[in-house]
């Protein structure tokens, strides 16, 4: 009898685990399928694409690493797109973090009406991508833009911004600083989590704003900073709307960006072979970059309590 | 805790209260950055309701006068916006529904039910939010393709069923696991099954998450452009981005009318913004905490 019941007991406990196991698979199964389908296949697809050389209109033939020998002995336009993305990126990702940080820290002060701000400083960076690359279009326009009519306004000689290659990419990294407002939120939320007793601490021992912020506030943000920098990393190195919108690359390939590049050779020329090595080449620099940052984090980014 | 609530009431507290300099300085700083931030909306909303000729006047007007507010129906005629809003409608709306179902789903999967494997799959599916959306790109359209599907809506909408993207599931992941266990107990002893106990418990619980995940999902829609450029190619089937972008290349002097285009494509998303601000700062803050 009591042998009887502990053993149905154990059997239902059993089972509910494996009925618990059906459900969760049950529940999983369309987004598994969707990273098998949307993520695992295209990658492995990609990969065996790179070595082929399919236009869409042949059957495609394998060519072993003729496309990636292609891309580094016979292709200038790619050391081109290569150079003015690492410049893009390099310059974008510090100055979109420094400038998202320093709002930051200018919403985290206790004053009144910061909310408000806040919703300000947010407000651009909701503006889609491809009315914003219309706006900031108008807003270079070197004869009626708002930038010269400014310029002007002070005096100063009129500057040909997108339309000059010395100059377009500063105006893009430019134009990316108006909508570093996720940035600066994930900063505010960084910023939140510091206790507020260090400060007194600081202030105890007699130090001033810098000492609180050099010794307390970046110490304790290196890890949201170290989220940020991949999250901006990743973004940056991608970037396509604007300057597909804006300059299709120009002037003389100045902003040639990687991904624009990358979309010509594959949905203009069709070169799917070679589109798609270039594609893994991205993903290997974006990887490698990624994988040196998180290495030399251990170094600078601090854990409170040691914890990882 | 007690210690810093203690610390709180000290007078040491005086030392760290904002000064009236600081205090100026911060506002000052916070009126810049609001100007800078706004001027170029600003330029944008005069432009839409100028004409062609107050536009190119010298020294430039920045207060319109008179408006021309014809530009908005000139523009809204001019290109075919009505379909485009129609088109980019008839993709949000299932976009939204099949990412909220599925990533619902996803997340109670990975973070309610227990089963051999969970975090690890989970952990697996989590790096694919470092891969470049690049190297998926091309494949993926020769899939389509190969379907006879390109210049369809299946391309925008179907991924977007299969979990709507591995960051909604870690969202509402995060969001479920601080609800308690007890509850989904409870409901068990009830009786109810799982599926009942996601519906009846964790979802009446997790309301502003999954407004969250919504407002996220449709704002891609809305904003997607690369999706719709690369797989809808009859100007009948364009979005409303695409529509703006065809807009540019065909009337790239009629600032007037491109402003009024922009005006009316940005109005739905900072109207959106501005009523539901609390689920934008929240959603992405806590993308930030525990990265």
């Amino acid at each position: 009898m009591n042998n009887g019941s502990r053993r149905t007991k154990t059997k239902s406990l059993v089972s509910r685990e494996r009925r618990e196991m059906i459900w969760g698979l049950i529940c999983v199964a369309p987004a598994l399928a969707g990273f098998l389908f949307w993520q695992v296949g295209p990658i492995l697809g990609s990969l065996v694409i790179a070595f082929t050389d399919w236009t869409v209109a042949n059957t495609p033939r394998w060519i072993g690493f003729s496309n990636f020998q292609r891309m580094l002995f016979a292709d200038p336009l790619f050391y081109k797109s290569l150079s003015v993305t690492g410049i893009y990126a390099a310059t974008g990702v510090f100055l979109n973090l420094s400038f998202a940080l320093a709002l930051a820290l200018l919403l985290s002060q206790k004053i009144f009406g910061l909310t408000f701000f806040r919703t300000i400083f947010y407000l651009p960076s909701t503006v889609p991508a491809i009315a914003s690359s219309v706006l900031w279009l108008w807003l270079f326009n070197p004869e009626f833009g708002l930038f010269n009519s400014i310029l002007t306004g002070l005096g100063l000689p009129k500057q040909q911004w997108i339309y000059d290659e010395n100059s377009v990419l500063a105006s893009l990294i430019l134009m990316n600083l108006w909508s570093v407002g996720p940035l600066m939120v994930i900063f505010l939320a960084g910023l939140q989590t510091i206790p507020k007793y260090l400060y007194d601490a600081v202030a105890v021992d007699g130090g001033n704003a810098w000492h609180k912020f050099r010794f307390i506030t970046l110490p304790l943000l290196t890890p949201t900073i170290l989220f940020n920098l991949i999250l901006s990393i990743i973004d940056t190195f991608q970037v396509f709307t604007q300057p597909y919108v804006m300059t299709q690359g120009g002037p003389n390939n100045a902003s040639l960006l990687y991904v624009l590049y990358l979309y010509r050779k594959a949905f203009q020329e069709y070169d799917m072979g070679y589109a798609s090595a270039l594609a893994w080449v991205l993903f290997l620099i974006i990887a490698l970059i990624s994988f040196v940052v998180l290495q030399t984090s251990r170094r600078w980014v601090f854990y409170v309590g040691g914890s990882e | 805790m007690k210690s810093a609530a203690a610390l709180d009431r000290s007078p040491l507290r005086a030392a760290n209260r904002v000064g009236w300099l600081p205090a100026l300085i911060t506002y000052s700083l916070c009126g810049l950055g609001s100007f800078l931030m706004l001027l170029p909306l600003f330029w944008l909303v005069r432009s839409s309701v100028m004409t062609l000729d107050q536009i190119f006047r010298y020294p430039p007007e920045w207060i319109p006068a008179p408006f021309a507010w014809q530009n908005y129906p000139d523009a809204l005629t001019t290109v075919p916006f009505l379909l485009y809003f129609k088109n980019t409608v008839f993709i949000l709306v299932p976009t939204v529904v099949g990412t909220v179902i599925t990533a619902t789903l996803a997340a109670y999967g990975f973070s309610r039910l227990r089963w051999p494997g969970r975090d690890l799959i989970f952990n697996i599916l989590l790096t694919t939010l470092m891969l470049p959306y690049a190297i998926t790109l091309i494949p993926t359209f020769l899939l389509w393709a190969h379907l006879g599907l390109v210049n369809t809506t299946w391309p925008l909408v179907l991924p977007r069923w299969c979990g709507g993207g591995i960051f909604y599931i870690f969202l509402l992941r995060q969001f479920f696991r601080t609800i308690p266990r007890e509850l989904d107990e409870a409901a068990i002893l009830d009786g109810a099954n799982p599926l009942q106990v996601l519906w009846h418990v964790v979802v009446p619980l997790s309301r502003p998450a999954l407004i969250t995940v919504a407002i996220f999902s449709a704002l891609g829609a809305w904003n997607d452009f690369l999706g719709p450029l690369m797989y809808l190619n009859e100007s009948s089937k364009y979005t409303l981005a695409l529509g703006l972008a065809e807009f540019t290349g065909l009337y790239s002097s009629q600032w007037h009318l491109l402003m009024a285009a922009s005006t009316v494509v940005i109005i739905p998303v900072v109207l959106l913004f501005f009523f539901a601000q609390r689920y934008f700062i929240e959603g992405i803050a806590l993308t930030g905490t525990k990265g």
